[in-house]
């Protein structure tokens, strides 16, 4: 029955080859969250990796003073957006994972408010991911994860986790919150990989 | 993110199912709550929409939609009461 | 029990009452609705009059959502409350112009008569009102409404004039300025009607010349003084902005109201 709305075009949808398909530009910074904004104080906030050994824990000031990368990436939403040469500063996974032995390949991002994705722990490494606390040369906004987010560009931006405050490894990939409810285990924006 | 309540829900879900969601009174599987799910929290963004218990926040019920499909979960929701059209 | 067709209850073993609100709300679906006529309704919003293909009529407080497509097979789809109930195919909308708004914007600027829109509804039955003879429930009624909350509270004002229903009305509306009042002429003539709406104004920015008490937001005590009494066991609808329906809720609650009999609809906003 649909049909064209005489006048309407809504908000502009634009195309650039760098975006993988199915992707519009945008230069605002959408918000996307499936709860309230959580209010994380840096004195209370940590981070941990539970492996099948123990857990590793890092507080604010010991995350902090970690080696800091500098990220300049472009990021791609599921909800059709992208956004290019976005610029983060974060601890790279590789750095969190330096001391650490496991034999598990899975993981599962928890977040402050109780939000889960999971994500091959291979797919954390070799410069791929980072635990970000810098957008833009700002603090991380509460609305767009601060104090601090699991950043992993090459996937569709949910598997970026807002308010990250730990990984959990596991023996088995298992779906996180949205994966659980319609959308792709993987979600590799250039294999379009948005649902089941 | 402000949220809205599950009177919303009304629309999407009406596409879906045979019953008047927001009249619907579901049972929040974390606190036990009872309550009609319009009087439920809703926060929707591009996404998918997350329905969340009014009393403890836990998640009650998740709706993806795309094009045609829909993924409907009522994760958080031990058990929905509804009525018979027309009792 | 073997057999579990047969383990239901009976059908007259259902409480009644509550249900009667689903039996007055007539099936949803989509439907093509003709822009009849529009009508500038305050400074920032637009009134807009549809006349609906194959509309069953719609119980007063429900809402439709509105889907429009762009020409590269874009759609945007919100919900609006109605301002007019029962049966009938013509339809009356009121839209607020969001600042940030992708469909308001459309609707209360660019539509005109001859437009096509395609409309889903009618929907929802917990935020609806029906008559005394039809709910069995002859509590008095309050409505609270904030902005363009008033929208479906009008709807079910309207209806409750309409059939002379004798259960008392009362409808506190807190509005920016005296110009940003939806349904003034309406709102006046139902409060001189034969089955009268008590109509309490609060305004927040800027009151007619000559008001009594200066611009400013609702507060607990004018709540408590503004609305029907918790001893009155009224049934209280709350319609506005997500922080005016929360604030107003507790209040009411805080003032003795049965949270059961408080209904509420929350159209976010800030």
């Amino acid at each position: 029955m649909s049909f064209i709305s005489r006048g309407f075009s809504g908000r502009s949808r634009e195309r650039d080859d760098r975006l993988p398909p199915g992707q519009t530009l945008v230069h605002d910074f959408p918000v996307l969250s499936a709860g309230p904004t959580p209010d994380i104080d840096t004195a209370d906030w940590e981070f941990t990796i539970r492996t099948e050994s123990g857990v590793h824990r890092w507080n604010w000031d010991e995350f902090t003073s970690l080696k800091i990368d500098d990220v300049d990436t472009d990021i791609h939403c599921v909800t059709h957006w992208s956004k290019l040469g976005t610029k983060w500063r974060g601890v790279s996974l590789d750095t969190l994972f330096e001391d650490i032995e496991t034999e598990q390949d899975y993981v599962m991002a928890h977040s402050y408010g109780g939000y889960t994705t999971n994500v091959p722990l291979d797919e954390l490494l070799d410069g791929k991911a980072w635990v970000a606390f810098e957008y833009d040369g700002e603090p991380l906004d509460p609305e767009h994860g601060g104090p601090a987010r699991l950043l992993v560009p090459h996937l569709y931006f949910w598997k970026s986790a807002k308010w990250v405050r730990g990984l959990e490894m596991m023996d088995q990939d298992e779906p996180g919150f949205w994966e659980q409810n319609g959308y792709h285990i993987h979600g590799d924006p250039w294999k379009e990989e948005r649902y089941w | 993110m402000q949220h809205v309540d599950g009177n919303s829900l009304a629309g999407p879900l009406a596409e879906f199912l045979a019953f008047d969601v927001t009249m619907a009174t579901a049972r929040c599987n974390g606190c036990g709550d009872t309550a009609e799910l319009a009087r439920a929290m809703v926060y929707t963004s591009g996404a998918g929409t997350v329905v969340r218990c009014r009393s403890c926040g836990q998640v009650l019920a998740t709706l993806v939609e795309s094009g045609d499909r829909a993924w409907i979960g009522f994760s958080g929701v031990s058990a929905i009461e509804v009525r018979r059209p027309g009792s | 029990m073997s057999d579990p067709s047969t383990a239901q209850a009976p059908a007259a073993g259902l409480p009644g009452g509550a249900d009667a609100a689903l039996r007055a709300v007539p099936r949803s679906g989509w439907h093509v609705a003709t822009v009849a006529a529009t009508h500038r309704e305050t400074p920032n919003a637009t009134r807009l009059e549809l006349e609906v293909d194959g509309w069953p009529g719609n119980a007063a407080g429900q809402h439709l959502d509105v889907r429009l497509t762009a020409p590269d097979g874009y759609t945007a789809t919100r919900s609006y409350s109605i301002a007019s109930s029962g049966p009938g195919t013509r339809v009356t909308l009121a839209v607020d112009k969001l600042p940030d708004g992708e469909v308001s914007p459309y609707l209360v600027d660019e539509v005109r008569a001859g437009d096509m829109l395609e409309v889903h509804g009618p929907l929802g039955a917990f935020f609806v009102w029906s008559p005394a003879a039809e709910s069995g429930d002859a509590r008095p009624v309050q409505l609270i409404a904030g902005g363009s909350g008033v929208v479906p509270l009008f709807a079910m004002a309207h209806a409750h004039g309409q059939v002379d229903d004798p259960t008392p009305f009362r409808l506190l509306y807190s509005v920016r300025t005296p110009d940003d009042v939806y349904f003034a002429d309406e709102l006046r003539a139902l409060a001189e009607a034969s089955a009268p709406l008590r109509l309490d104004l609060v305004y927040t920015r800027r009151t007619p010349d000559g008001w009594p008490t200066p611009a400013g937001r609702i507060t607990r005590e004018l709540l408590e003084h503004a609305v029907i009494p918790a001893t009155d066991r009224p049934r209280v609808y709350v319609c506005g902005s997500t922080g005016f329906v929360e604030l107003v809720a507790d209040w009411l609650v805080g003032l003795g109201h049965d949270p059961r009999s408080i209904r509420t609809e929350r159209y976010g906003g800030t």
